[in-house]
């Protein structure tokens, strides 16, 4: 079995008197994956997010890259082994073309730094192809601000594959779509893992997660509680198991009410 | 044979759609053109007309297609006149004192140069609105030149007719050159902004500032090098105001600031940032000239010439606003 791409073993990390992860253990396996992260507002999602993208340093715990340790983590250090964040609007500059976009930051260019535009648009017309983008009405010489909000997410997606991602993590990108564009996204995730991308998946939808994951991580105050690979679960079994999640939280939040009052 | 006529259909559509700002802007001008030829044919089909158009045009052109990179970068500089000033100034100082005039040019390009960088540092590195920093910027070297000159201007009428003199405002073949040097400027201008990383990146850096950080653009550099484009230009201009009036004065470049703007809007490039159009400025600038010795020529009161800038300003500015949301 091949080293684990990711590992993240024993993270803690606090904001003042508020633990927003609790020795935590998370890992991506070598081979790609798609793990949805699934938790509610404040579970701890976004801090483990960033504590991968090297944006927030942990307080104590350890990171490992294909089993080396890594010391000193930044995004400098996360960006080089292949991690890449896709936020869904926030990342595209909207009246730019869809190849300018992909390329945005690392054009491809001849010695006088003049862009090869016909490479970039072919090279982006095949990765848009490739994970499965299918409208004829855009070419890569489109503006973003006309595709709609799931096609707009497959050009970033398309822009973390170009340059080889190992993993690409995708900060709620079925938020505000409709069911058919959240379809999309998921065939662009899984032509990205078999173009060998694995995947993190956040989102507070657990059938959007049981959809398109290999794996379901459950994130609950700053706790794993749950994981479960897809083949031995059902949706409908998730659902009743975030349910008792949920109840626990309640009566743990009822007991602290009580104890308050 | 159908197969060839959908190809020239979808590559005439992606044209107009590539330069959908530009054409409105060709439009406007040639409404204005036929207009003008119809209240008076004789005027406007003469050539003269032209060369006297020509005379200041270059001038709007430069310095219209150097802003469009500060505009969509998302600033704006509002010092270039004071530039040209302080250019020209460097280049009569350069006389003055026995050098080679080709010796000015190039200290005037100099000094555009990094008056522009100095610009940039300041918005970029200090982070200070560059709206109000240009401002600042041009009173400053505004003022630097009136306390430099006394308020004095200086003749250069003795540079009429010589080779310096015909390399930079001449004719060739009866075609003025000053045209030619925008020509070239317009040329370096596109090739930078259509086909360059440097254009690329600047519309980036304009439609998405925090995304283009994120993608590893560097901004600072980026934006600063728009601003010494600007202040290049600037030189460029000075050199040719300076020839044009045969005199330099300390007011010299104080009326181009708004015609310049008003080019480079009319022309199709949004003050918001992201895109803009070179030659849709190109055009602009063309519609300023044309207006500033049309309403004369076409024999309406001078007293007209302003209330029409504005009111053809408008109404392109509408009709840009019209194209945005049929598409």
């Amino acid at each position: 079995m091949k080293n684990k791409f990711l590992e993240l073993k024993n993270i803690s990390k606090s904001f003042g008197k508020v633990s927003a992860l609790e020795r935590v253990n998370f890992y991506i396996k070598g081979e790609p994956e798609i793990v949805g992260l699934i938790g509610d507002n404040g579970a701890g999602k976004s801090t483990l997010i960033k504590i991968i993208s090297g944006i927030h340093t942990p307080d104590c715990g350890e990171i490992y890259i294909n089993g080396k340790r890594m010391e000193n983590w930044s995004v400098v250090k996360s960006r080089a082994s292949g991690v890449e964040t896709v936020y869904q609007d926030r990342a595209l500059a909207m009246q730019q073309t869809l190849a300018r976009n992909i390329f945005m930051g690392r054009e491809l260019t001849s010695i006088f730094g003049f862009v090869k535009s016909k490479l970039q648009f072919a090279e982006a017309d095949r990765l848009m192809r490739t994970i499965g983008f299918t409208s004829k009405v855009f070419a890569s010489d489109s503006a973003v601000v006309n595709l709609s909000g799931g096609e707009r997410q497959g050009v970033a997606i398309a822009r973390a594959l170009y340059f080889k991602a190992n993993l690409m993590i995708l900060d709620e990108p079925t938020t505000a779509l409709s069911l058919t564009e959240a379809q999309k996204i998921f065939d662009f995730i899984r032509q990205a893992r078999k173009g060998g991308s694995s995947c993190i998946f956040i989102t507070h939808n657990i059938y959007h997660a049981y959809d398109v994951s290999d794996r379901c991580v459950v994130l609950d105050r700053g706790k794993i509680v749950m994981e479960t690979d897809r083949e031995h679960t059902t949706v409908e079994q998730l659902v009743k198991d975030m349910q008792k999640i949920a109840q626990n939280n309640g009566k743990v939040r009822e007991g602290i009410n009580n104890a308050r009052s | 044979m159908a197969g060839h006529r959908i190809y020239m259909i979808t590559s005439i559509s992606r044209f107009i759609e590539k330069n959908r700002r530009a054409l409105i802007a060709l439009l406007v001008l040639s409404v204005m053109m036929i207009i003008f030829l119809i209240i008076n044919p004789q005027v406007f089909l003469n050539p003269l007309m032209y060369k006297a158009i020509f005379k200041t045009l270059s001038m709007f052109i430069i310095l219209a297609s150097a802003m469009v990179f500060v505009i969509v970068s998302g600033e704006i500089d509002l010092s270039f006149g004071s530039i040209v000033g302080l250019a020209g100034w460097t280049l009569v100082l350069t006389l003055e004192s026995g050098l080679s005039p080709y010796l000015g040019v190039l200290f005037a390009l100099i000094v555009g140069a990094f008056i522009g960088f100095i610009n940039g540092i300041i918005i970029t590195r200090l982070g200070i609105s560059s709206l109000v920093s240009t401002i600042g910027m041009s009173f400053l070297i505004r003022g630097l030149i009136y306390i430099g000159t006394k308020g004095m201007g200086t003749s250069v009428v003795y540079l009429a007719g010589t080779p310096f003199y015909n390399a930079f405002i001449g004719s060739i073949w009866g075609f003025p050159v000053n045209m030619l040097w925008a020509l070239g400027f317009v040329v370096l201008s596109v090739l930078l902004f259509d086909y360059h990383i440097f254009g690329a990146q600047i519309s980036c850096v304009g439609d998405n500032l925090e995304s283009s950080l994120e993608m590893g653009i560097n901004v600072a550099t980026i934006k600063t090098l728009a601003f010494v484009y600007v202040g290049i230009a600037s030189a460029i201009v000075a050199v040719q105001f300076t020839l044009t009036n045969q005199i330099f004065y300390p007011g010299s470049g104080d009326g181009l600031l708004l015609i310049v703007l008003a080019a480079v809007f009319i022309g199709g490039t949004p003050g918001w940032g992201g895109i803009g159009t070179i030659m849709g400025s190109v055009i602009g600038a063309c519609i300023i000239s044309v207006i500033n010795s049309g309403i004369i020529a076409a024999g309406v009161s001078y007293l007209f010439k302003e209330f029409f800038y504005g009111l053809i300003i408008i109404l392109a500015l509408i009709g840009h606003k019209l194209n945005e949301k049929r598409c």
